[in-house]
């Protein structure tokens, strides 16, 4: 690979196309307190950041990305609409013998907008194009705000949506969710069980038989979440053909125009999807006023869903179509809710991507 | 033929468990010097016996400082990282059997699998501001247990002993740790939950890949083998 140095120099030179493009310059800490990463991305995190420990401040992890404590400090004091660049290192462990960098330079751009969204992803997604163009990778694209729409449409209860919602970005948890609420999969013989006692003896008692009340879930915990079960027992499944649909949507790649027509139909028999749809028009429109050729612009439902956890609308990456060694050279998206959870009651739409410089380095060398 | 080391467990049953494996393969092992003095010595074949607790084991594997070791199944793959790479099984022991399991509150009667927890721990985590806390000493093992079934909105907490003890003191909600008999969670209210074996664990042989294998030491491992089988 390319030495530091040049590489270095590839991200300011990525650093000023960001900059030319109105984004003011961020940096951020090397060292983040562990404790919100935590509560993000889960415990799985630990297995892929360093963790270190500073005896006044506990856990801290070094930066695994640029865009929490962006946000961050975007929610404090932050004006709006605002367009954020950075470059610096990020730390992300690696499985032992695989060879893939442990340290390596991030150069970034995040766009807070509240005004016009697709607008923004259109933004966003021409201008990572245009820094990467000499380098004809391919594009790829996906919209996480479409499988969530498909999810809201399904004729279920409120607490079977939000339990797949919850597992949107875990494919395997959403299936076997989605098989039980369907009936494709047999009962839990244990949840059976423990609701015919329920039925017989009522759920107090058998709570009380099973056991003294220890430790912080109380017993009203367990006995709200047994009248769930039993209010969830009662439930129809979901319908043969609502999975199916949910099916063909999760499966969908085509170009975007094709893409969009084909959810277009699906919308005229599921109303529920038509918000997303329009978006996804608008987006397309606006994509189109950039200069990007939509025709051709690869579209994945399902792109982003399992590596990329914050992500909640649209989705793109660009890759070296002939290195499928190399991981992406640029992932980015939308992250409205990420900004609410830090946000502590405020939020704001916001939308943004990052390169890997060394990659690029890399592949322009190859060219060369 | 030159000189292999082999670890063992320093003390208590797992090391008589070891000797007498040994022994049974027609390779005796016996303590030098006082009871006190941490060092053996192996008749009948060409290696070294090194005294360790098993829980140094892994490391000095993993250091190559011994070309053999004797520890649990999971020392290893809790400690090193990608244990294959690092570390061949030789043969499984037969003794020293214990289960890594996760448990939960007795009284949790509407928590029965691993689907239940993580519905459990998401509503926890709704009702009470903070993830589901499982307490263990096992972070690996745990984490890619409960990554591999999808279950989200928990966190590890360390605890190295007295781990039945968590959620009676409201450190924890959870425990993940060994058990051999279940004698210990039932005295802590606790119930094993169905479906969560995390490994099961017992003595086993490891060779070490990090080792220096040269100078015939190869053959010396042929010799010890052929008497295991």
């Amino acid at each position: 690979m390319s030495d530091k140095i040049a590489i270095r120099a590839e991200a300011e030179r990525l650093l000023a196309v960001f900059e030319a493009a109105g984004a003011r310059r961020v940096d951020a800490d090397l060292l983040q307190p562990a404790e919100t990463l935590l509560d993000l991305y889960g415990e799985d995190i630990r297995a892929r950041a360093y963790v270190t420990h500073d005896p006044d401040r506990g856990e801290m992890m070094l930066r695994p990305d640029f865009t929490v404590p962006v946000v961050q400090m975007h929610m404090e004091n932050g004006a709006e609409p605002a367009r954020y660049a950075y470059l610096g290192e990020v730390f992300r462990t690696q499985p032992a013998g695989s060879g893939r960098a442990r340290e390596y330079l991030q150069v970034g751009y995040e766009f807070f907008d509240r005004t016009d969204p697709e607008r923004a992803d259109a933004e966003v997604f021409a201008l990572f194009n245009e820094a990467l163009s000499p380098l004809g990778l391919r594009p790829a694209t996906g919209d996480i705000g479409i499988l969530k729409a498909a999810v809201e449409t399904l004729t279920t209860t409120e607490r079977r949506k939000a339990a797949l919602m919850r597992h949107i970005w875990r494919p395997r948890r959403f299936r076997a969710l989605l098989d039980r609420y369907t009936g494709r999969a047999e009962a839990d013989p244990a949840r059976t069980a423990l609701l015919d006692r329920v039925a017989a003896d009522g759920a107090e008692a058998v709570v009380d038989a099973a056991g003294p009340e220890i430790g912080l879930r109380r017993r009203a915990d367990v006995l709200a979440r047994i009248a769930a079960l039993q209010e969830d027992a009662g439930q129809p499944p979901i319908g043969r053909s609502e999975a199916d649909v949910l099916d063909v949507i999760l499966s969908l790649r085509e170009t975007l125009p094709n893409a969009h027509q084909h959810l277009s139909d699906i919308a005229v028999d599921l109303p529920g999807l038509a918000a997303s749809v329009d978006r996804m028009a608008r987006r397309m429109e606006a994509l189109n006023a950039a200069g990007i050729a939509v025709d051709d612009l690869p579209f994945e439902a399902s792109y982003g869903r399992t590596t990329m956890e914050y992500y909640d609308g649209f989705v793109f990456g660009f890759v070296a179509e002939d290195r499928p060694d190399l991981p992406p050279v640029a992932t980015g998206g939308r992250y409205d809710a990420l900004t609410r959870v830090l946000g502590r009651g405020r939020e704001i739409p916001a939308v943004g991507g990052v390169v890997r410089p060394e990659l690029v380095r890399h592949l322009r060398e190859g060219l060369a | 033929m030159s000189v292999l080391k082999l670890g063992v467990p320093s003390k208590g049953r797992l090391m008589d468990k070891t000797f007498d494996w040994f022994a049974e393969r027609g390779i005796e092992m016996r303590r030098s010097g006082s009871e006190r003095e941490y060092a053996a010595k192996v008749e009948g074949a060409d290696v070294d016996l090194v005294l360790l607790s098993a829980g140094e084991i892994p490391r000095e594997l993993q250091a190559g400082r011994i070309h053999l070791g004797v520890t649990g199944s999971d020392l290893v793959r809790e400690r090193i990282p990608a244990w294959q790479d690092v570390v061949r099984e030789v043969q499984p022991m037969g003794f020293g059997f214990a289960d890594l399991i996760i448990a939960v509150p007795a009284f949790w009667a509407d928590v029965n699998s691993l689907d239940d927890l993580d519905a459990a721990a998401a509503d926890f985590r709704r009702r009470h501001g903070h993830r589901l806390r499982i307490a263990t000493k096992y972070h690996r093992l745990v984490r890619d247990f409960l990554r591999d079934a999808g279950v989200a909105d928990y966190q590890l907490v360390d605890s190295q002993g007295a781990t039945e003890g968590t959620v009676k003191n409201l450190t924890a909600e959870a425990i993940a740790d060994i058990t051999s008999t279940g004698e210990t969670l039932r005295a802590n209210h606790l119930k094993i939950l169905q479906g969560a074996l995390v490994h099961r664990s017992q003595a086993v042989l490891f060779k070490s890949r990090a080792a220096d294998w040269l100078d015939g030491r190869r053959d010396t491992l042929e010799d010890v083998l052929e008497r295991l089988d």
